[in-house]
């Protein structure tokens, strides 16, 4: 939970200190970069991390918020399933299967979840915080 | 090659070791041009055996030029290749089954080192599969037939089957020889040469395959480099020197293969996973007889190859009206999975495939949980000797809760079951349907009206109905929604996903049109 201008906000999406290290690197070697969650077989529960650009973003896709200045979207036929958790990405060991960009050091981008408190989820609403965000580019 | 356990249990030697039915080199190349073939950047990375987590050998950790190799090796061969005859296609194939055959036993063993399975479902699924697979798409080659139309008396179009020339295949870590089979067969039955991907967690079986059948393919037409997805799997996907591009693995890299499919306006197909419905009808316990202890098994079947199937039954649907009875069999059953070493042939359930596999499927026991599911069984980690206490182990786990959880809702690529309960046949329907993905969905009842009606009502592309987890070359694979596009396993997966359709539109007339 973050404070802006007084009021508290929920994020979304939050990232841990490694994860914002490993963008960071990232962003320095090869530019802008976004996260995908993915879903389905395999890695599927992996944020895909790709240079912006690559992956062509649709109506279809939520900005679930930013983290380190980089984009963190969802497919929002999963982002109905998902909504009532907080995502964290994190890193972990291992080499991505498809095609997203490695964390470094043999390591690999990772979500992690946490399910939100009812009050938390009540706020959400009222904030509005639970719609699309798509609307305008993020910077990073 | 194999010892017996003083109980009687017999247990393959490591690759590697004294009496191990399999050999391995410190380091393998990538396989080009029917030639090892070192990598350009000359890096390599390290194979870990997920039994024991330590390193056992080396493969290439490819580059953008390295997938270049290759697809010239490959389009060196596809001519010659392409009008090779349909009898000696054929006969090639008869042969890679033949050859997978005569070494089940060396290639089970690898398979089980390299992904973790248990040997006992490699020697009687994975490599029996596999060969029988070469041996479908040989035979439907070598009755492949062409159609002839009479579009009037004297015009008549020809339609052939030809060639699509150099395609381009990703499979995934879960299968590594069976997905191989399943991508290489039909594409080598379409007179295509290829460039597959093997999994970069899993790339070593493939390459001791290729030992065993670098002969027998003409070089050029099978060309195999490891490596990161993101570097040579992209190389691969975007290149304009394929003519269609086949991936199994998650949705976002999905949707990469089909965006940039439309880039080079090629064909795709990908296959992307799901969360199938196993659905279990009251009149499964009208009679404690053979099909009850064989639904109980059907429902257990999410523990095979401890989760990581992408038609997983990872949701267990049983009507309320018997749930309590019906779960008490079932839970007997998978407190007594045995796991342990995937090398002994008693083993019914090995480690997970990696290190971060594991730690996924913990995290979402610990959201399920936090979900407010309850926990009827496993939810952690076994207690095992040795050096399996480093394995990436994990129990097989029964959530119970509803179906708008997490845990229901993703694929957890685990041994975890997610259960519930449903009322009549209409709320059997809805749950089953309410999902992301439609590739597998099961079906348990008595009642064969009954079986029908929910076999069509379920939109996944196939549902096993008084059966699981049976993957006979012959009937059609793939999904519905988002668990991807295309179908494998069978005849139009060669003819629609593997050929081009050539019409030749032919007037025997003389006589002109008369327009101009």
């Amino acid at each position: 939970m973050a404070s802006t201008g007084g009021r508290p906000r929920i994020d979304r999406v939050t990232a841990t200190p490694a994860a914002l290290a490993a963008l960071a690197r990232l962003r320095e070697r090869r530019g802008a970069v976004l996260l995908y969650q993915s879903g389905g077989c395999c890695d599927g529960s992996l944020p895909v991390c790709l240079e912006q650009g690559d992956l062509r973003i649709g109506d279809g896709d939520v900005l679930l918020g930013l983290v380190g200045g980089c984009p963190v979207y969802i497919d929002n036929r999963q982002y109905a399933v998902w909504k009532h958790t907080q995502l964290i990405i994190d890193v972990g060991e291992g080499e991505p299967e498809g095609f997203s960009l490695p964390a470094g050091d043999g390591r690999q981008f990772v979500t992690r979840s946490r399910v939100f408190s009812p009050a938390e989820l009540a706020s959400l609403q009222e904030t509005g915080a639970s719609c699309r965000f798509t609307e305008g580019e993020p910077s990073s | 090659m194999s010892v017996t356990t003083a109980a009687g249990a017999k247990v393959y030697q490591a690759p590697g070791e004294a009496g191990s039915p399999v050999d391995v080199k410190a380091r393998y190349e990538n396989f080009i041009g029917g030639h090892w073939v070192a990598p350009v950047h000359g890096e390599y990375m390290k194979d870990l055996s997920p039994a024991n987590a330590r390193q056992f050998t080396e493969v290439p950790r490819s580059t953008r030029e390295d997938i270049e190799l290759a697809l010239d090796a490959a389009h060196a061969a596809k001519d010659a290749w392409g009008e090779t005859s349909l009898t000696e296609r054929a006969r090639i194939l008869n042969r890679i089954a033949d050859v997978i055959e005569e070494h089940t036993e060396m290639l089970a063993v690898a398979e089980t080192w390299d992904n973790g399975k248990p040997v006992r479902e490699t020697l009687a699924a994975d490599i029996p599969l596999a060969a029988d697979h070469f041996r479908y798409f040989a035979g439907e080659t070598r009755a492949l037939t062409g159609t002839s139309t009479e579009i009037d008396k004297d015009t008549v179009a020809y339609h052939f089957h030809e060639p699509l020339g150099v395609v381009g295949q990703i499979i995934p870590f879960n299968f590594p020889l069976l997905m191989a089979a399943w991508k290489l067969a039909p594409a080598l039955a379409g007179g295509n040469c290829t460039v597959i991907k093997p999994a970069s967690s899993t790339p070593w079986s493939i390459l001791k395959l290729a030992e065993l059948i670098g002969d027998v393919v003409p070089p050029g037409v099978l060309n195999i480099v490891t490596g990161p997805g993101g570097e040579i799997g992209k190389a691969l996907a975007t290149s304009r020197r394929i003519a269609k591009i086949a991936f199994t693995g998650e949705t976002v890299t999905g949707r990469l293969i089909m965006q940039y499919a439309a880039e080079n306006i090629i064909p795709s197909t990908t296959e992307l996973g799901g969360k199938s419905p196993n659905v279990f009808f009251a009149d499964v316990m009208d009679r404690d007889d053979a099909f009850l202890d064989k639904a109980v098994e059907g429902l257990v079947l999410y523990a095979f190859n401890k989760g990581e199937v992408c038609t997983c039954p990872s949701r267990a649907l049983i009507q309320e009206s018997v749930y309590d009875r019906f779960m008490e069999r079932c839970l007997d059953r998978i407190g007594r999975i045995r796991q342990g070493n995937p090398l002994d042939v008693s083993t019914q359930m090995g480690p997970q495939n990696s290190r971060q596999q594991l730690d996924k499927i913990m995290s979402y026991v610990d959201i399920g949980l936090a979900e407010g599911a309850e926990l009827l069984i496993g939810g952690k980690q076994p207690e095992l000797d040795g050096e399996l206490a480093d394995g990436y182990f994990f129990e097989p786990t029964v959530l119970k809760g509803h179906n708008k959880m997490r845990v229901f809702q993703e694929e957890i690529f685990g041994p975890v079951l997610a259960v519930t309960t449903f009322r009549d046949e209409a709320e059997a329907i809805e749950i089953a349907n309410d999902t992301l993905y439609g590739l597998g969905a099961g079906v348990w009842t008595r009642n064969g009206n009954l079986a029908y009606r929910m076999g069509r009502a379920i939109k996944a592309g196939r549902v096993w109905t008084n059966c699981y987890h049976q993957y006979p070359a012959g009937a059609a694979f793939g999904g519905y929604k988002m668990s991807g596009v295309g179908r494998e396993l069978y005849r139009e997966t060669l003819t629609e996903h593997y050929s081009q359709t050539k019409s030749l539109l032919v007037s025997y007339s003389d006589q002109a049109l008369g327009l101009f």
